[in-house]
């Protein structure tokens, strides 16, 4: 079975608890307890029936406000696929909530109500996943019973919005229309939409193909922790542990080390279980080499032919996520990339995007709490990397402030040629 | 050949990476250890993390002293097996010490008292990253909770401030005093677990299995029958068939009736099962609606 990371965003009311409590609900992924619960809280409030959105309430604050503040993970499965949701909250403040859940996401769900067509915040999300490069988007046109379960007003929809996602870079988008409150195309066909021949929302979950979504190209293995037993039995055992970000390791292939330049073969590919044949993302193994070589945590494998870039000047798109401070020129931050921890100063700030409407502000002269722009950085040390658009994991970066010690940035970083 | 995980090899990868890291970046991390099932998967990820090697860090186990004597044992020859250094943080010894009072009457239950043994230890061992074995799919608050858990210098939760988490890349940068609780299996659910324990014939302790036992109704649970807890005058024993979906505090943990003998039998039932595991088994939950967010909040795991 495979795993999918889907995340969602919609805006206040679009559905988007409706919905997942329907997936859920009709995954047959929602335990008596929990309906008996969501029971009562619905008749407390002098509702009627059981208000599906309720599963998804989360925090005490949540509750008593009515509206989500904070990512909340949600898991069910089918014969087919485990799934995990990232459920986030779609306020204009939660961007950096949004990003969040984007960051690991195969495939992301946007609302749309179909009685409002597309709004400022379904762009929004919708950027934001294209940024975040989400591989699969399904826009899901909800509330297709309050317009009659119209054809055309789904197919206005769809015009308008691949008219906007043909801006972004998007890879896979597609389109349904349902009702999540009444469980039309959610996971049984709608019988009221005998015009639409795609699949159900689920059954596209289950069939989307993810497997090549990852970079099998180019080998990267950031080291993160090198084993050597203190045992006798295994004296000179050393090995480079770590989760491979790129690539296809197979034992006897030359790498290089980086930033020494040394070369070596792969001897074996370890793992508690025994050594295994090949090694690819997100495998979890530990590497040895041939030549006893000087490697430690923040240095990577890769091939002699095929190497990241290396240097300490980055250009990145950012997304600020600070309240307390904002990103200026000469600003200095702690900076993580894959198992590095390197300082870092802002040289520039080339622009700060409007996500609504995609201009470029090259007057700013800050990005603020929820906003994005593009940068450029100078680290202390150099980075192994590549463009977020080629390898997602050795692409990013966090921001870090040093002395609240609190996550102010992600960034995705860009060709700087 | 796919080049594809199954979803729990993925989880697997995905918790061996947070260990790891945890390793590296912390000075003096340890992993909690109840006996239960979600405590023992994680050990046993941790011991494949690092092997050959030993495991880096110490386990430690937060003894209410209200245990099943089967989860002791399991406890006491894991601990011979694998090697690995055992701490227990003990409540009677915060009672003794004069830290807590210990509730009294037949609902009494050290559950919350665990919260003060623990920052008491955190304290005296100064510990700054302790792995837990919590999963997001178990509680409403636990599902908003970051993988990398920043706790202040009260050992408090702040469930609205927490650290955006992105991409793998955790930080867990701190000051003195502050510490993270780690939750390297926050994304899988019960069933994952059980499939892993299959998989990897991983021993637990035998109260998993259905067992005839001794208990009396509560709360519409089966609670057992130990010298811990004392019953009202309405509530009979009777022997019956059960098993323990969760362990902990022996006064606070019900059984659920169960023909459930051997791993398979488990995990068919625990796909069928319309309740979840916390709403079946434990008291401590069912104390207000928001009772393991305050908790948290608190210090709690
Ligand atoms: N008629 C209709 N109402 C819906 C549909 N989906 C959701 N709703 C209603 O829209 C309101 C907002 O839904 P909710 O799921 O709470 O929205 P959220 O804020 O996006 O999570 C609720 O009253 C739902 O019952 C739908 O498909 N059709």
């Amino acid at each position: 079975m495979e795993l999918l990371r889907l995340a969602t965003a919609g805006s206040v009311d679009d559905g988007k608890s409706t919905l997942i409590g329907r997936l859920l609900y009709d995954s047959k992924s929602i335990f008596e307890d929990q309906l008996e619960a969501i029971a009562e809280t619905t008749k407390q409030r002098g509702d009627e029936g059981i208000d599906l959105a309720l599963l998804t309430d989360g925090l005490r604050a949540e509750r008593e406000q009515g509206i989500t503040i904070d990512v909340a993970h949600r898991y069910f499965a089918t014969p087919r696929r485990k799934f995990i949701i990232g459920d986030t909250p779609g306020h204009i403040q939660y961007t950096r909530n949004m990003v969040t859940g984007a960051s690991t996401a195969d495939l992301t769900i946007v609302l749309v109500d179909a009685r409002h067509g597309v709004i400022e915040q379904s762009k929004r999300h919708t950027f934001i996943a294209s940024l975040l490069r989400i591989p699969h988007i399904v826009v899901a046109i909800n509330k297709m019973d309050l317009v009659d379960w119209d054809q055309e007003v789904f197919e206005t929809i769809r015009k308008d919005f691949s008219a906007f996602a043909a801006k972004l870079d998007v890879t896979d988008l597609t389109f349904i229309p349902m009702s999540a409150l009444l469980g039309d195309n959610v996971v049984d066909r709608s019988e009221n939409m005998d015009w639409y021949e795609g699949s159900t929302l689920l059954h596209h979950l289950e069939e989307v193909h993810i497997s090549s979504d990852r970079n099998l190209k180019d080998v990267r293995f950031p080291v993160q922790y090198v084993i050597r037993p203190q045992s006798d039995e295994y004296r000179d055992y050393r090995g480079y542990a770590g989760t491979v970000a790129g690539g296809i390791m197979k034992p006897g292939d030359e790498v290089v080390a980086l930033p020494s330049g040394f070369t070596s073969k792969i001897a074996s590919i370890d793992t508690a279980d025994g050594p295994v044949e090949e090694a690819f993302p997100p495998m979890a193994v530990t590497i040895r080499l041939e030549d006893e070589i000087d490697i430690s945590r923040g240095d990577m494998l890769s091939r002699p032919n095929n190497q990241p870039i290396v240097g300490q000047d980055i250009e990145a798109m950012i997304c600020w996520m600070s309240e307390a401070s904002s990103l200026t020129p000469r600003s200095k931050l702690a900076l993580k990339h894959t198992t590095k921890w390197v300082r870092t100063m802002v040289k520039d700030l080339q622009y700060r995007l409007d996500i609504n409407t995609l201009h470029r502000d090259e007057d700013a002269t800050e990005l603020k709490l929820n906003e994005i722009g593009r940068v450029k950085l100078r680290t202390t040390q150099p980075l192994f990397h590549d463009t977020y658009a080629r390898n997602r994991l050795t692409g990013s970066f966090i921001l870090v402030d040093e002395t609240t010690n609190v996550t102010v940035g992600a960034g995705m970083i860009i060709d700087n040629n | 050949m796919t080049y594809q995980l199954s979803d729990v090899r993925a989880l697997e990868s995905e918790a061996i990476h947070i260990i790891r890291e945890v390793a590296a970046e912390f000075e003096r991390p340890v992993m909690l250890f109840s006996g239960g099932k979600d405590s023992i998967l994680m050990l046993h990820m941790a011991i494949k993390a690092f092997a050959p090697a030993k495991v880096p860090f110490p386990i430690m186990h937060i003894d209410t002293g209200h245990n099943f004597p089967e989860v002791i044992e399991y406890r006491d020859r894991r601990v011979a097996e694998t090697g690995i250094r055992l701490i227990v943080a003990s409540v009677q010894d915060a009672i003794d010490k004069g830290l807590v009072t210990e509730e009294t009457g037949p609902r009494a239950s050290r559950n919350g008292l665990q919260t003060t043994a623990l920052l008491e230890a955190i304290e005296e061992h100064r510990f700054d990253a302790l792995f837990g074995g919590a999963r997001r799919d178990e509680e409403k608050a636990r599902a908003k909770e970051r993988i990398y858990s920043f706790r202040d210098e009260f050992g408090q939760w702040d469930p609205k401030g927490q650290r955006p988490e992105l991409w793998n890349l955790y930080n867990g940068r701190h000051n003195m005093g502050e510490h993270f609780r780690i939750f390297p299996i926050s994304n899988w659910t019960e069933l994952d677990v059980w499939h892993y324990i299959r998989d990897e014939d991983i021993d637990i302790p035998n109260i998993y299995m259905a067992h005839k036992r001794m208990v009396f109704k509560r709360d519409n649970m089966w609670l057992a029958d130990t010298p811990f807890i004392n019953r009202m005058d309405d509530e009979v024993l009777e022997e019956r068939l059960v098993r323990f979906r969760t362990i902990g505090d022996a006064t606070c943990t019900g059984a659920v009736d169960s023909p459930a003998d051997d791993i398979e039998k488990v995990i068919e039932e625990v796909g069928a099962t319309r309740v979840t595991e916390r709403g079946a088994t434990r008291a401590d939950d069912r104390r207000t609606e928001a009772a393991m967010e305050d908790r948290k909040k608190e210090g709690y795991f």
